[in-house]
């Protein structure tokens, strides 16, 4: 037996390591006919790694304290050799894990990925998604500037409309009467190891559940139903190793010329990426004229805005704006669909997703601009933006809440029983 | 599925070596800014710049110490007796001629300083780490025997060390004290951290 | 049709994004964080006429042997606060004097460019001019009210705003062509308002290249970077080519 043969044996006799290699990559069958959408998953997981790895070099430099915060982040920008670097890699990741994160679930929207038997697979991903905006909350009050601040301000507010006991809550949460030094260094440990733990267990939870099931395909059907007789082997699975690795290396190079676009010769993006007012260092005694959260936010931010105060209280558009994120995970129980994937649902389906896309696009723009930009309509108090923003917030949630109707009586098309390429 | 007879194992080992090894190559580039980025910082650097001191008020016999690097720097303003005793310890030193190459070129003589009078030396102990007492009186008066030459005592493991910071032979500190870059800037200015410019 | 006038309105606003609240047009500010002539300009213009007041404090003067200077070159021409080289640009003003005198401390200069954008300082810096309506006798197009005086006047001249265009909000708030306000020079300065122009591109130029002096590397890195995944991209395409020769 050769040297390396009879290490991995005395590791197998000892750990799952061959098992494991097989059950999860040389041996997992997935379908052949994944189309560019399946690039995303493989990505989120380099996303993390990129902005696990990024992260801990800015911890060794960065220092969260309200006085100093500010201050170590341009040290890092200019003393720190390569410093500039590390921090565009870790401010560009974060937004292109939600771009990715965010075509990601497109996909399972698209191709019903979310669909019985893989409900858990995308329980866990919602929560990987709620992590991924805790995360990003936190990570963004650290270099302390104005936006930083002021949307901390704003955010930890919210919790201050919960009936009873919010004001206490949103005091408990900063640890000061307004964000504070207490409230960098708590937010700081969240975002450094708190969440990542989580984030790190659920995206193993996340993987588990799919190999368990088996993935879905762009065809949406089970390609478990048509085995090859002698080997067990579903005809239209194929290993993922080196199938599916060598394919992805492809997404990969790709993708990361992307990202070194964004970070070589635009890392602000335009102010998207990085805020120009982030470059002001927090001032507690004066607002930005125009504060909105970062782009990811920006939908769920408009339907907080478009919701008006009811009964003297701020928490109707917290709820609504709640219930826009944790309608999600109801998806797999509210779609009654007979088909999956969206190239055999009926016109019903394809046109509400059509709308819900674009309700959700629009949410986003509306919430990165002030509400009074584009003026009011007629005499009347009513700012168009509000105005646009509640119609688009019913939109919204009317996907999802008649979903059970459009999709039982939708004229869809039979599926074929292999998959089509 | 996979059908073998199509399959060119060759081109396949080729392209995935050269995959991997331009990849390898790629992954090297991506580790070369992370790592260097624990290297001394701009802040670091300008902390630990060079150190000028006036040492025009430094009376013969005593000592001054002052700070680079985060380091104890002595300036020691040598008298003509402590110099006359130099030669003669050079029995008793483990490493007379300053052979280790822990002084610059310029301080590479007995009295391992630039002008003889005045000793630059970094007062580090060369074993551990510790920073070593000062003990300049000749004689039995430092209290480490008769025939002390002057210099100093590590009050960690006991080294000693003579007034060029040559260490004794049989101490723990295997070699000598380091002399630190050092420059006159004019007759009474030191510059300590930097050679000659030019040099 | 209302409504279709509303919809050009949006689609003709979805570029502009921060500046939001600043009403004035901005001028483009001919910069270029390459050419080294100017910015070794615009740092001597920095350290002569904004450091008194404005700190920069997160920038250390030898890192300005960026823009091709030698350390005895900053020392002698543009040190004047401190004698270490690898000192932060900090003025000797203390806060407290600075708040009495001009009602505000002084902001840090530091990243002033990436929070206002090189456009609005270029705009800001030569759109001073004579109110005597003000403490300073100064008021701004760029920034109304501005707390800081002309300091450059000597350069540029005094300007002094047309009269019949005197500044009124009003009709202009949401309409499309928003006539920007005349000034015309009142005093000449030691500058032509060309060589002044030029003067501010500089100085503009220098405060784009401070909030990120590592500006020019990483674009220089960033084609060097993308060169390479190219080719990685050749390597990985073929290797997934030849291996998916297998899948029918």
């Amino acid at each position: 037996m050769s040297k390396p043969a009879a290490l991995i044996q005395w590791i197998d006799e000892r750990f799952p390591l061959t098992a494991n290699w097989k059950a999860h990559l040389s041996e997992y069958y997935a379908p052949k006919n994944f189309n560019f959408w399946y690039y995303f998953g493989s990505l989120a997981l380099l996303v993390l790694v990129i902005q696990v790895l990024s992260g801990i070099f800015l911890t060794m430099h960065y220092k969260p304290d309200a006085a100093l915060a500010f201050g170590s982040v341009e040290y890092i920008m200019r003393d720190v050799p390569w410093g500039w670097l590390v921090r565009y890699i870790h401010s560009t990741g974060a937004s292109m894990f939600f771009i990715v994160v965010y075509l990601h679930m497109l996909r399972g929207l698209l191709y019903g990925s979310y669909r019985k038997p893989r409900e858990l697979i995308w329980i866990f991903g919602m929560l990987i998604y709620l992590c991924l905006m805790a995360e990003a909350f936190f990570g963004y009050l650290l270099p302390w500037g104005q936006m930083s601040y002021w949307g901390a301000q704003v955010i930890v507010n919210l919790f201050a409309a919960v009936p009873f006991v919010g004001e206490d809550l949103s005091v408990w949460i900063r640890g000061d009467y307004v964000v504070g030094d207490a409230t960098l260094n708590r937010f700081f440990a969240f975002h450094v190891i708190a969440i990542p733990l989580v984030l790190i267990g659920l995206v193993a939870a996340h993987i588990i559940a799919l190999h368990e099931v088996g993935s879905n395909n762009p065809d949406g059907i089970d390609i478990k139903k048509k085995k090859d007789p002698k080997t067990g082997i579903p005809l239209d699975g194929i290993p993922f190793h080196p199938y599916y690795t060598v394919k992805d290396i492809v997404g990969v190079v790709v993708f990361l010329m992307v990202f070194t676009i964004v970070v070589f010769f635009m890392p602000e993006v335009g102010g998207y990426f990085l805020e120009y007012n982030n470059f002001i260092p927090a001032d507690p005694m004066k607002t930005p004229p125009h504060i909105a959260p970062v782009w990811y936010f920006t939908p769920y931010y408009a339907m907080l805005r478009a919701v008006p105060a009811m009964f003297g209280s701020q928490f109707p558009g917290v709820i609504v704006m709640g219930a826009g994120v944790v309608i999600f995970f109801l998806l797999p129980w509210l779609d009654r669909g007979k088909v999956r994937s969206i190239r055999y649902r009926g016109p019903l389906f394809r046109g509400w997703l059509y709308v819900f896309i674009v309700s959700f696009v629009i949410l986003g723009w509306l919430g990165v601009k002030p509400t009074d930009f584009l003026g009011k309509v007629g005499s009347t108090d009513l700012e168009w933006a509000t105005l646009l923003a509640r119609i688009f917030t019913i939109v919204y949630f009317l996907f999802f809440l008649l979903m059970p109707f459009y999709t039982a009586i939708d004229r869809e098309q039979p599926e074929p029983d292999r998959v089509t390429g | 599925m996979a059908q073998q007879s199509t399959t060119d194992g060759k081109k396949r080992r080729f392209l995935i070596a050269a995959t991997g090894a331009v990849g390898a190559v790629g992954a090297a580039f991506v580790a070369t800014p992370f790592l260097t980025s624990m290297a001394p910082s701009a802040r670091a650097k300008a902390a630990g710049a060079p150190v000028e001191v006036d040492i025009s008020k430094l009376e013969p016999g005593m000592m001054v110490t002052v700070e680079w690097r985060g380091r104890p720097v002595w300036i020691i303003h040598r008298t003509k007796e402590m110099l006359e005793i130099l030669p003669k310890a050079s029995d008793k030193v483990a490493d007379p001629e300053s052979s280790q190459p822990l002084q610059p070129e310029y301080a590479k003589n007995t009295n391992r300083s630039i002008k003889p009078d005045y000793m630059v030396v970094v007062g580090i102990c060369s074993h551990l780490g510790c920073s070593p007492s000062e003990k300049m009186k000749i004689g039995p008066e430092s209290g480490l025997g008769d025939d002390w030459p002057g210099g100093f005592y590590c009050p960690c493991h006991g080294s000693k060390f003579d007034l060029a910071g040559r260490v004794f032979k049989g101490m723990p500190a295997p070699v000598n004290l380091t002399v630190p870059p050092h420059t006159y800037v004019t007759d009474t200015r030191l510059l300590i951290g930097e050679d000659k410019k030019g040099a | 049709m209302k409504l279709l006038e509303r919809l050009i309105a949006i689609a003709a606003l979805v570029p502009t994004l921060a500046f939001a609240n600043v009403e004035v047009p901005l001028d483009t500010a001919p910069i270029d964080t390459g050419d080294t002539a100017s910015l070794q300009n615009g740092a001597k213009l920095f350290v002569n006429h904004c450091l008194n007041c404005h700190a920069a404090s997160h920038m250390r003067y030898n890192r300005l042997t960026d823009l091709g200077l030698t350390e005895q070159q900053i020392k002698d021409n543009l040190m004047f606060t401190t004698e270490k080289i690898g000192d932060h640009m900090k003025v000797a003003m203390s806060a407290k004097d600075a708040a009495k005198w001009f009602g505000a401390q002084p902001p840090d200069l530091s990243v002033i460019a990436r929070s206002r954008g090189a456009d609005w300082l270029y705009t800001y810096l030569r759109t001073f001019y004579r109110d005597d309506t003000r403490a300073t006798g100064w008021n701004n197009v760029a920034f109304p009210n501005v707390g800081m005086p002309h300091v450059l006047a000597e350069l540029q001249g005094e300007l002094v705003m047309e009269e019949h265009k005197a500044a009124e909000g009003g009709e202009g708030a949401h309409g499309a062509s928003h006539e920007p306000p005349k000034l015309v020079l009142a005093q000449a300065g030691s500058m032509t308002l060309k060589q002044y122009d030029a003067a501010i591109a500089d100085l503009v130029n220098y405060l784009v290249y401070m909030g990120e002096p590592a500006r020019n590397s990483r674009v220089q890195i960033g084609m060097m970077t993308l060169l390479f995944l190219g080719v990685l991209l050749v390597f990985a395409y073929v290797l997934k080519k030849e291996y998916w020769k297998d899948v029918h």
